[in-house]
């Protein structure tokens, strides 16, 4: 988008009048304003990073790490939720992006023309829904549907690691959040990835086309390599969402603190954000700083992976 | 791409063994799955629609795989496997919408319309006094605090966000105003990114770092709170708008003197304010409901606060979660007395699930309203350019 380096400064252009110096008032008050704007932006997101280091300064200073008082440790509060936390938004997106490249695919090449803005739709509405209506349809309607899924996966199974130990009932356990978590970031991956793929060189797909390529085969040959970046950084502004996503864990999973990797046991894990969610009504005071320390560990991780998709996105992106 | 069918015609001359088959041979596959997931399930004794349906896709998948194979070619049967599957991913997507607006508004709507005494009564009353399984109580309060909170986040960032749009299409053309901009640019990226929980805890951080009050909870904090997830999307729908108006206009009114502030008001937001109405009434909508900030910063009540500053505020998402966690009521007799107003309400053991449900379509509601309102606002307002 280089549209605006054309014209700068046409505005000194007026001949001298008597409005002359209202309009630079009006001029430079709104440049001001524009750009007072922007470098607005710049504080908020430092006022984010300070606030929250700045709130959660008593609970690491009191902690094991550096007061060598045995009350407390930041790592044994925090590393279980990271794990709960990457464990689940990994699973997520296992599910999800394999799904989200089809829908993508289905939009962008297979369903006809007519019918591809109004099924884009369908699929924006899914990111329209509020998160804490999925948590109430994941906790009320799926949980109990999905039990024979999770008995079945655990009995013939259960020698993978992952679908081991003993699920118990209602299965609030990792395996169902993760799975409203995928329906969730579906929307951000197909979206992205449904861009890229439409960004294709028209000439390519056209020649495979015409040396008698089969559909799939101008697919696997011109757009998946030219969308791959696009859908990698498209996972990983999943993974951010996955990653902060609050209402549906907290609304689904029953809660514990534990590195176990069997995601059909109920009571095993917890998030980052859903534990802050559901501590912050009893915490103040040290309590209270812990979980806002969480809640910068969770900024600082969704910070670097965005900023690493967007790189990626600005990267690779057509250079139009 | 669409047109690959009439491409390969001449092909088939070739040989009777590259005829592609008709589409509706799909039909028939597919029956041929479903029929024999069916049999097989009702013999192993687990008959269910949703087994059926998976395992008659996955029968579908190889019936039509190995037709295709011995009829077409195994590049053609990959080809049919390949489009099986992406119309497949598409259904299964489409699976937990259907599904989700369906108990939305058939258990929502049906303790709307049951609400007592009259069928709006369950969005005029309010929770006080409400104990138990009363079967009454309404969502007045939270529809209150929903909207107001959104008005003052809207009221905070709606500013904020167009002019971070005008200064990155308008002014970040040169110099630092270019190195700021494009910093600008990648934190709204970024900021687009931010969780929704980090956002409440920022709201409440900046407010208990100058209230004595530790426990201070107010309507105001959430709205920072959602301003700060407001501001990216605001930024991003409008610059995007901005972008749009062409260059043409801008250097017409420059070339009649208009100073730039005025070709600003006059010319480009003129030009864009249908596109402008519509990313700011998405972002509205994206923020209406947002719980996790709310959860953090405005806490739970039970009758109307009005008052932004002061107090404690119901909002609809919160109201939601706090009747899920509330779970099943206990019912030790027929009745509750309102111990306020002496009202006396029948007892009914999901009556905390039924309100979670009520408010979850009420909010639905408000959603989707202003979802198609930008939908139509865009379709209906915005410019005719030639591009």
């Amino acid at each position: 988008m280089s549209s605006t380096d054309v014209e700068s400064e046409p505005s000194t252009a007026p001949p001298a009048s008597m409005k002359t110096s209202g309009r630079r008032i009006g001029d430079s008050v709104f440049s001001y304003l524009s750009v007072g704007s922007g470098v607005l932006i710049f504080l908020t997101l430092a006022a984010v990073a300070i606030f929250l280091t700045s709130e959660s300064m008593p609970a690491i200073i009191a902690s094991q790490e550096f007061a060598g008082t045995a009350e407390f440790s930041l790592i044994q509060t925090a590393l279980p939720l990271i794990f709960g936390t990457v464990l689940a938004s990994a699973i997520a997106l296992i599910i999800a992006i394999p799904i989200s490249i089809g829908i993508a695919l289905f939009i962008s090449h297979f369903a006809p023309r007519r019918m591809a803005a109004g099924l884009g739709y369908m699929i924006d509405l899914l990111a329209a829904v509020p998160s804490v209506v999925y948590g109430l349809w994941g906790g009320l309607w799926l949980v109990p549907r999905m039990e024979p899924l999770y008995v079945f996966l655990n009995t013939y199974f259960g020698w993978i690691p992952l679908f081991g130990g003993d699920p118990t009932a209602p299965m609030r356990n990792l395996a169902s959040a993760s799975i409203v978590l995928a329906v969730m970031v579906l929307p951000i991956i197909t979206a992205v990835s449904r861009e890229v793929f439409l960004q294709t060189p028209r000439l390519q797909e056209e020649a495979a086309l015409a040396l008698g390529a089969t559909r799939w085969e101008t697919i696997k040959t011109v757009v998946l390599p030219f969308g791959r970046s696009g859908v990698v950084a498209a996972s990983m502004l999943g993974l951010g969402r996955a990653l902060g996503e609050t209402m549906a864990v907290l609304m689904i999973l029953a809660p514990g603190a534990t590195f176990s990797l069997h995601i059909l046991e109920v009571g095993r894990h917890n998030s980052i954000a859903a534990n802050i969610a559901s501590k912050q009504a009893e915490a103040s005071g040290v309590d209270m700083s812990l979980l806002i320390f969480t809640g910068l560990v969770l900024f600082v991780l969704t910070f670097i992976i965005n900023a690493l998709a967007r790189w990626i996105v600005a990267r690779s992106g057509p250079k139009s | 791409m669409s047109s690959s069918t009439s491409v390969q015609t001449p092909l088939s001359v070739r040989s009777t063994d590259e005829r592609r088959l008709p589409w509706y041979h799909l039909i028939f596959t597919g029956l041929a799955g479903l029929l024999v997931a069916v049999a097989a399930l009702s013999i192993a004794g687990a008959l269910s629609v949703a087994s059926a349906i998976l395992l008659g896709f996955v029968l579908h998948l190889l019936f039509g795989w190995t037709y295709s194979l011995v009829r077409e070619g195994p590049r053609w049967a990959m080809d049919r496997l390949v489009t099986l599957l992406v119309i497949g991913a598409f259904a299964v997507s489409m699976f937990p919408l259907l599904s989700l607006l369906w108990s939305v508004i058939s258990r929502g709507m049906t303790r709307v319309l049951a609400a007592k005494p009259d069928v709006l009564s369950f969005w005029t009353s309010d929770m006080s006094g409400i104990i138990g399984g009363a079967d009454a109580g309404g969502v007045f309060h939270a529809t209150v605090g929903t909207l107001l909170i959104t008005l003052w986040a809207s009221i905070i960032s709606i500013p904020v966000g167009l002019f971070t749009a005008i200064f990155l299409v308008e002014y970040a053309d040169q110099g630092w105003k270019r190195t700021l901009g494009k910093g600008v640019t990648f934190l709204v990226d970024v900021m687009t990114g931010i969780p929704s929980i980090v956002a409440g805890l920022f709201g409440l951080a900046v407010f208990i770092a100058f209230m004595p009050d530790q426990s201070v909870r107010m309507g105001i904090m959430g709205a920072v709170a959602l301003s700060l997830l407001m501001i990216p999307t605001v930024v991003r729908n409008s610059e995007e708008m901005l972008r749009l108006v062409p260059m043409d206009l801008r250097e017409a009114a420059y070339a009649l003197g208009v100073p730039k502030w005025l070709t600003i008001v006059k010319v480009v937001l003129r030009t864009a304010i249908a596109g402008l109405t519509t990313g700011v009434t998405l972002a509205i909508a994206r923020v209406i409901g947002e719980t996790a900030p709310l959860l953090l910063t405005v806490g739970m009540v039970t009758s109307v606060n009005w008052d932004m500053f002061d107090g404690r505020m119901a909002t609809l998402p919160t109201f939601i979660n706090q009747q899920y966690r509330n779970g099943n009521a206990n019912c030790m007799s027929e009745t509750v007395t309102n111990p306020v107003n002496q009202e006396i309400y029948a007892c009914s053991i999901s009556t905390n699930i039924d309100r979670a449900w009520a408010a979850a379509f009420t909010l639905i509601v408000i959603v989707m309203v202003l979802n198609i309102a930008a939908r139509m606002i865009s379709h209906y307002f915005s410019p005719k350019l030639s591009r």
